[in-house]
């Protein structure tokens, strides 16, 4: 028997089955334990968006320090001082310690707690079992697992501000030794103290995105729809396949050096400390006999290919809403697979460009450079097919296009000032400045960000049956968009100065030594810098009330299919249902038939079987091509 | 609504879903040792000589669980073969042995080794203090023959509260026999047949001590490596256990009697995971037993 036949159900069989599930399940395991790939999709959409935020205010917080070094925080910051504990910010002024908190933190929320559930997970539940016309994932309770991991451990990272010395001080990469010293001692509990607890809460993310990589990997391979061959997936399926091998094979080796370094801390042992390591004067009583340039490995190899995890999410909605907009085909599908797939795997052997300062050695140095320099290629075969997409199209500067137009400079700017950084001796110089800071947040911040919420804007009515408010959107993008280039692009110039990121200070020597770049020293830089992320932190009020208000109150959708789109999620209901599609849907074409000749509209979905007239004429060489 | 290629093949992958998934998480499971093995081979390349021991683990006993691993690796699939047979009977024979199996894994590891390492005591000697101690270390023995030279004596603790108490001054030790006869070339390499502690008792000064500790993780890097990876790896044989058991319980067998295939590919999977766990046992003990 053909293994597919059983799985079609009629539309009226389907149906019953459908109402029958809807009445057996409460409110809790429908909505709050739910196995349905699009409710742990929303789940972590929102808690990864509530994440997002918070992360951005412990920067806004960082940015008052960093403009009025020692100044009490105006208004909420004696309320801030009690919230947080002693230590934190006593009359309004910020120490030191917690300083380094809110830098720690800020990393490792917005990445871990922020970006990748939101880009990976929320986007690629929701949305990539609908690209491929599949009724759920593979393993609906192991991604249910998934969520209740995360959010055990982002809990876990939250609880971890308010224990006895706070939250883990070491920066988001936890560089050891300082990552095993940190946080010990008389005032701190051996176990409930911040660095102990955020590597607790790192177990459980990092298991977290595992189950998760593994589940969206079997789905695209096993429950594609009838006629959805490889090369006709949509590209933000293949954007989250890469991701989720990236995920699946690099996040391990950081799950034993978090194991490691947690014994390092609870079991004394020494797997990151050297020998003859001496602490406030005093040699520590301890084996010895570990490396902590181990750690640095082990870390960024994960690090690495992390950064490709946040982008290519990123890149793959891009893909989607440019070629939806620009009603043209998405220029050089194949190129972009292809390249997607080499980034993936080169991503795994550059780790150790962000190591150069550790004198590892000429010939490690020269390996990785050219490695480094390599994967700048289908960064740019990717960045260059998306410009080319939009060559002569008919543009529609929706919201959703919006942002995903501002991706492309935005990504360009943080990509190529890469390059720099990619070369060990020009790196000697900008290695922890804010050159550094500039460039990987102009990927990840107006890049991922922006490709995030050209995402929520573009699928927002699949979701939800309505639209979101087109005008709000716009007051939502400007300012960000222009904020956004205000906080970065200064600090390209402050790295450039010499300024160093983790100063507590902001930098104030730089007042010293009478260099001004357009009137302003490094250090007086600080101020415009801070005064954009709060407005930016404002602009995004217009967002949070859309979101809220058209999720209730948003102009219905007239049909499935709101943006003349032709992937398979349009031909599903806004909302699905359960089991998502009334008809399990058959691909018989590509995933951007935009403009085709001969045809009344200017789009042809994926499940609109090939024409007779197409096949003389626009693609003489095709045959339908059916596949189950 | 039902998730299609659960039990039954996709025809154009030839697989059903949980062989992929399980493939997977393998393959992520290799990532994860290997990050633990690759930062064991760091180390012990790192180690200057003589800091890395040997012969402190119990051989015989370690090719025992070899051999038990080994077997259950067999059965399981023993228990897998009956299923795709029919014969329920005998898949609950196989996949008893195989849990039991497990079960005496664990508590070996558990009960047995693990305990004997947290009861013995070394103690490294102090750069300066070497030569004091040179009729328990035979340096100089070492040093004819072109070995790598003795750092610490290990033994039997007599007085444990010495570890806490800043007032006692000395650690009161039972000698291994390498320590009590050093200069004999029988001990210049490991022993198969571990020996247990002489009744030669050595005085040891704290202030020649650079650091003493009984064999927990925080012995050295050999140990903390050891008991960190053969601990993951206990947890991974607890695993499959819990997973076995689970298919021995009444739902399981209703699963069976349902469709048979189902709990086959069940079986199949997780002796998959087995055999995975056993592999990694195969890496661990010659890198810690007997190299």
């Amino acid at each position: 028997m053909d293994a597919t036949t059983h799985s079609h159900a009629t539309p009226e069989t389907h149906h019953d089955e459908h109402g029958h599930e809807h009445h057996e399940l409460g409110f809790w395991r429908k909505y709050v334990f739910s196995t349905d790939h699009k409710v742990i999709g929303i789940q972590y959409g929102i808690s990864g968006l509530l994440f997002l935020f918070f992360g951005f205010c412990l920067m806004m917080l960082m940015r008052w320090q960093l403009a009025y070094p020692g100044q009490a925080l105006p208004l909420i910051g004696n309320a801030l001082g009690h919230f947080f504990g002693p230590g934190s910010m006593p009359d309004g002024k910020m120490t030191p310690e917690f300083y380094n908190s809110l830098g720690a933190m800020h990393g490792t929320i917005m990445i871990f707690a922020g970006v990748v559930p939101i880009a990976f997970a929320a986007f690629g539940n929701f949305v990539v079992p609908l690209q491929i016309g599949a009724p759920d994932m593979t393993f609906p309770k192991v991604n249910a697992a998934s969520y209740w991991a995360f959010v055990v451990g982002a809990i876990i990272m939250l609880v971890s501000f308010f224990v006895p010395g706070g939250a883990a001080k070491g920066g988001w990469t936890s560089y050891t030794p300082l990552g095993v010293i940190a946080d010990t001692g008389p005032n701190f509990h051996p176990f409930f103290n911040g660095q102990t607890l955020w590597l607790l809460g790192f177990i459980f993310l990092i298991t977290s995105s595992l189950l998760g990589a593994i589940n969206f990997i079997t789905t695209i391979i096993q429950l594609r729809a009838p006629g959805l061959t490889w090369m006709r997936l949509p590209f933000f399926v293949w954007a989250q396949f890469v991701t989720a091998f990236l995920l699946l094979l690099a996040f391990p080796p950081l799950e034993a050096a978090v194991i490691m370094q947690f014994m390092d801390r609870v079991a004394s042992t020494s797997f990151f400390m050297p020998t003859g390591l001496v602490v406030n004067g005093a040699p520590l009583y301890i084996s010895g006999g570990g490396s902590p340039l181990l750690w640095q490995h082990l870390f960024w190899f994960l690090g690495h290919p992390e950064v490709y995890v946040l982008i290519l999410p990123g890149m793959g909605i891009v893909a989607e809403i440019i070629a939806n907009n620009s009603r043209k085909p998405l220029w050089g599908y194949k190129s972009l697979v292809f390249a997607a797939l080499v980034l993936g795997f080169l991503s795994f052997i550059v780790w150790a460009h962000h190591m150069w300062l550790t004198g590892m050695g000429s010939a490690v140095s020269a390996f990785f450079q050219t490695t480094t320099l390599i994967i700048s290629i289908p960064s740019v075969i990717i960045l260059s097919a998306f410009f080319i997409s939009l060559w002569g199209g008919s543009i529609r500067f929706t919201v959703p296009m919006l942002f995903a137009t501002a991706f492309l400079p935005m990504f360009g700017i943080g990509g190529l000032t890469g390059i720099p950084l990619a070369f060990n001796s020009a790196d000697l110089y900008l290695h922890d400045t804010y050159y550094v800071i500039a460039h990987f947040h102009y990927i990840v911040a107006p890049g991922t960000i922006f490709a995030l919420f050209a995402g929520i804007y573009y699928w927002f009515p699949k979701a939800t049956g309505r639209m979101m408010n087109d005008f709000w959107g716009k007051v939502h993008f400007w300012p960000s968009f222009v904020c956004m280039n205000v906080i970065f692009l200064p600090m390209f110039l402050q790295g450039m100065l010499g300024m160093h990121r983790r100063w507590y200070d902001g930098g104030q020597g730089w007042n010293v030594s009478g260099e001004h770049i357009w009137g302003l020293t490094g250090f007086q830089w600080n101020t415009p810098i801070s005064i954009a992320a709060w407005v930016m932190g404002l602009a995004q009020i217009p967002f949070i009330i859309n979101f809220f208000h058209s999720i209730w109150k948003g102009r219905k959708v007239e049909n499935d299919n709101p943006w003349d789109a032709t992937t398979l999620e349009w031909t599903a209901p806004s909302p699905p249902g359960h089991g998502n599609f009334i008809k399990a849907p058959v691909a018989y074409r590509g995933p951007y038939e935009y403009s085709l000749p001969r045809r009344g509209k200017d789009y042809t979905m994926q499940n609109e079987p090939i024409e007779a007239s197409e096949m003389t004429v626009a693609h003489p060489a095709r045959e339908p091509v059916l596949r189950a | 609504m039902e998730i299609p290629y659960t039990v039954s093949a996709r025809r154009d992958t030839g697989l059903w879903n949980a062989k992929v998934g399980i493939w997977l998480f393998l393959a992520s499971e290799v990532m994860l040792f290997g990050g633990l093995f690759s930062a064991y081979i760091f180390l012990r390349l790192d180690a200057a000589p003589g800091d890395w021991p040997h012969g402190l683990l119990n051989v015989p006993v370690g090719t025992m669980n070899t051999a038990i691993l080994i077997a259950s690796s067999v059965t399981v699939v023993l228990a897998w073969a009956a299923l795709k047979m029919r014969d329920l009977t005998k898949y609950r024979i196989y996949m008893a042995i195989t849990i039991l199996c497990g079960v005496i894994f664990l508590v070996v590891k558990l009960a047995y080794e693990w305990p004997q390492k947290f009861d013995h005591f070394g103690a490294f000697i102090k750069e300066d203090a070497l030569e004091k101690y040179e009729p328990y270390l035979g340096n100089k023995h070492l040093l004819e023959k072109d070995l790598p030279p003795r750092k610490e004596i290990t033994g039997h603790l007599h007085n444990k509260e010495a570890l806490k108490d800043p007032n006692i001054k000395e650690y009161e030790m039972a000698l291994d026999p390498v320590y009590a006869d050093p200069t004999n070339s029988k001990m210049d390499r490991p022993h198969f047949w571990p020996m247990p502690a002489t009744d030669k008792i050595a005085t040891i000064e704290k202030s020649d001590v650079k650091y003493a500790t009984m064999f927990l993780p925080k012995h050295s890097a050999y140990f903390a490596s050891y008991f960190t990876i053969t601990g993951l790896h206990g947890a991974h044989v607890l695993g499959g256990v819990l997973v076995f058991c689970y298919m021995m319980l009444p739902a399981s067998t209703r699963i069976y009697r349902h469709n048979p295939e189902h709990l086959a590919n069940r079986v199949e999977v997780a002796g998959l995971f087995w055999h995975f766990v056993d592999l990694v046992w195969i890496f661990v003990f010659p890198l810690f037993y007997l190299l």
